[in-house]
């Protein structure tokens, strides 16, 4: 009688402690957001995403310079990351074998591990040194953040697409290369965009590498030479200044950052699960 | 080897599509097909029974060069197409020649038509306007059509596992081979659409020779003009699919197919 009350508290006291930790870890995202907003949604107008900032102790402005300065960089960072690790996520996918492609994943997965800030000095040291701050040179950043992931996910999602199909494609004489092109990564396609999409939107917040390299701007950045605003960027300089006002412009540009790297995650989801959907 | 070319000729002009002699295989160390010699007759049904591990798969396989693909492999001794050493010849080439339908249904995750569409397209056979033909054509062969022809656009995958199998046989088909291997094609299938399979398989044998592995001994008995019993990588019988099951001469193979093992 008293062992089972025992069990039965010991049973109670874990599911309440599990259950609440649980709710703590679900409930900070939707925290976040909603403080972001309590802060920053006062700041949230149609001139923040269209009007540049304003000097110190006027009221108002935007940050349209850095939404599309973090557009630019982001594109850049995609049309380098996502190319060399696609292409050489094929080749440990399909082509490296044993040991070598044992290497091959260890190193990257090292160079995924190489903290941010560390890249954003080496891009430094080799290109801003000697070019100045740069819109590309932020793109170059990202873009090196993003070679490890792309591969890997390129990888895993090759992987998964059964041998049957491709026996089927070599069965009617298709090279192992047309194999690949017309079949495995057509077939693993949905996995492979939705993997480029977490990429994007992981290396999106990303601020250390970016306060090296693309450095921040007050006015519109032509062109890729100059250095440009991007919103990570922003929120920090703004979050550390000593201004209300730009303490609230700063929760507001996070509240942006967070609904888009949200929105990135969410479509991307939803692209897999469609295609699971389909594939039944 | 001083009779190959003579031996060759002698093939061809007996209705010989498909002549292996002494062929041996090996996965690695293990030795898998050991001395492998039979002959495979023009437009007639082939087939390779016997009990799992026999190797009759393999040796199917070895007939595309299927295996190729598993590092480490390795096959000796020659296989005539005709007149050609399939183990010389260009391998694409010859999996164009001898297509291959495999155990669960493997449509590409494209559309019906493109399925049909990719072998043609791949080897870059026919013009773009004649595809629609072509395709209807191998829908027909593989008795496929009438179910399909108004949902060409729809995903492979709308359809059921028997519908798929016979999609990839219309897809092995639109290629022409001339000699289709098909590997425990029904062996995910239910008896019905079995009996399809089946029934196409007279109706192809016309335009292609045909060499099926099958675990169902009644299969073989009823759609094989010829029967090869394979035990532990070895041809143990082959003979016509009449005398391996009225008056086998091997003992094995009569224990076999009399249900005593396997």
């Amino acid at each position: 009688m008293k062992l089972s009350f025992r069990r039965k508290a010991t049973n109670g006291i874990m599911l309440t402690l599990t259950g609440v930790c649980t709710v703590l870890a679900v409930g900070m995202l939707f925290f976040i957001l909603g403080y972001m907003f309590v802060e920053g949604g006062f700041s949230l107008s149609w001139d923040f995403f269209t009007k540049l900032p304003v000097p110190v102790g006027e009221m108002g402005g935007g940050m349209a310079n850095a939404l599309l300065g973090s557009a630019k960089v982001l594109l850049l960072a995609t049309c380098i990351g996502v190319p060399i690790g696609f292409l050489a996520g094929v080749y440990l996918a399909e082509y490296a074998g044993g040991a070598y492609a044992s290497v091959i994943r260890f190193v990257t997965d090292l160079l995924n591990g190489v903290p941010s800030i560390v890249i954003g000095i080496f891009v430094y040291t080799l290109i801003v040194a000697r070019a100045g701050f740069s819109t590309y040179s932020g793109g170059i950043a990202l873009g090196i953040m993003m070679i490890p992931i792309a591969l890997r996910s390129t990888e895993e999602f090759l992987k998964s697409v059964p041998t049957s199909l491709r026996e089927g494609a070599m069965a009617l004489g298709a090279t192992k290369s047309r194999t690949i092109a017309t079949v495995v990564v057509p077939a693993a396609m949905r996995g492979l965009i939705s993997g480029m999409m977490l990429n994007l939107a992981r290396v999106a917040g990303e601020t250390a590498p970016l306060l090296f390299t693309a450095f921040g701007n007050q006015f519109w950045s032509p062109g890729w030479k100059q250095p440009t605003a991007t919103l990570p960027v922003m929120i920090y300089n703004y979050a550390v200044a000593p201004y209300p006002d730009w303490h609230r412009q700063a929760w507001a540009a996070g509240f942006v950052l967070l609904t888009l790297v949200l929105l990135i995650n969410i479509t991307a989801r939803s692209i897999v699960a469609r295609g699971l959907h389909k594939a039944r | 080897m001083t009779g190959a070319p003579a031996e060759a000729a002698k093939a061809a002009d007996s209705g010989l599509k498909l002549r292996s002699t002494n062929l041996n295989f090996y996965y690695g160390s293990f030795h898998a097909l050991h001395g492998i010699s039979l002959d495979v007759h023009n437009n007639k049904v082939t087939a390779f029974i016997g009990p799992s591990g026999c190797g009759k798969s393999t040796f199917l396989r070895t007939l595309n060069r299927m295996n190729e693909t598993i590092k480490g492999s390795r096959a000796e001794g020659e296989i005539l197409l005709d007149n050609e050493n399939i183990l010389e010849m260009e391998v694409s080439h010859l999996r164009r020649r001898v297509g291959m339908v495999f155990q669960r249904p493997n449509p590409f995750p494209k559309s019906i038509f493109d399925n049909i569409a990719y072998g043609p397209r791949i080897n870059s056979m026919g013009r773009r306007g004649d595809m629609a033909e072509r395709v209807e054509r191998s829908l027909r062969r593989a008795a496929l059509w009438e179910e399909v022809k108004d949902k060409l656009h729809k995903s492979a995958f709308d359809l059921s596992g028997g519908q798929q199998q016979r999609l990839c046989i219309a897809r092995a088909l639109a290629v022409d081979p001339e000699v289709l291997l098909l590997d425990e094609p029904c062996s995910a299938l239910d008896p019905i659409a079995t009996a399809k399979i089946e029934e196409l398989l007279f109706q192809i044998k016309d335009a292609c020779t045909i060499v099926i592995v099958t675990h169902n001994m009644q299969q073989a008995a009823r759609v094989a003009d010829y029967t090869g019993f394979f035990l532990m990588g070895k041809l143990m019988e082959f003979d016509t699919t009449e005398v391996m099951f009225k008056t086998p001469k091997v003992k094995a193979t009569e224990d076999y197919i009399t249900g005593r093992f396997g």
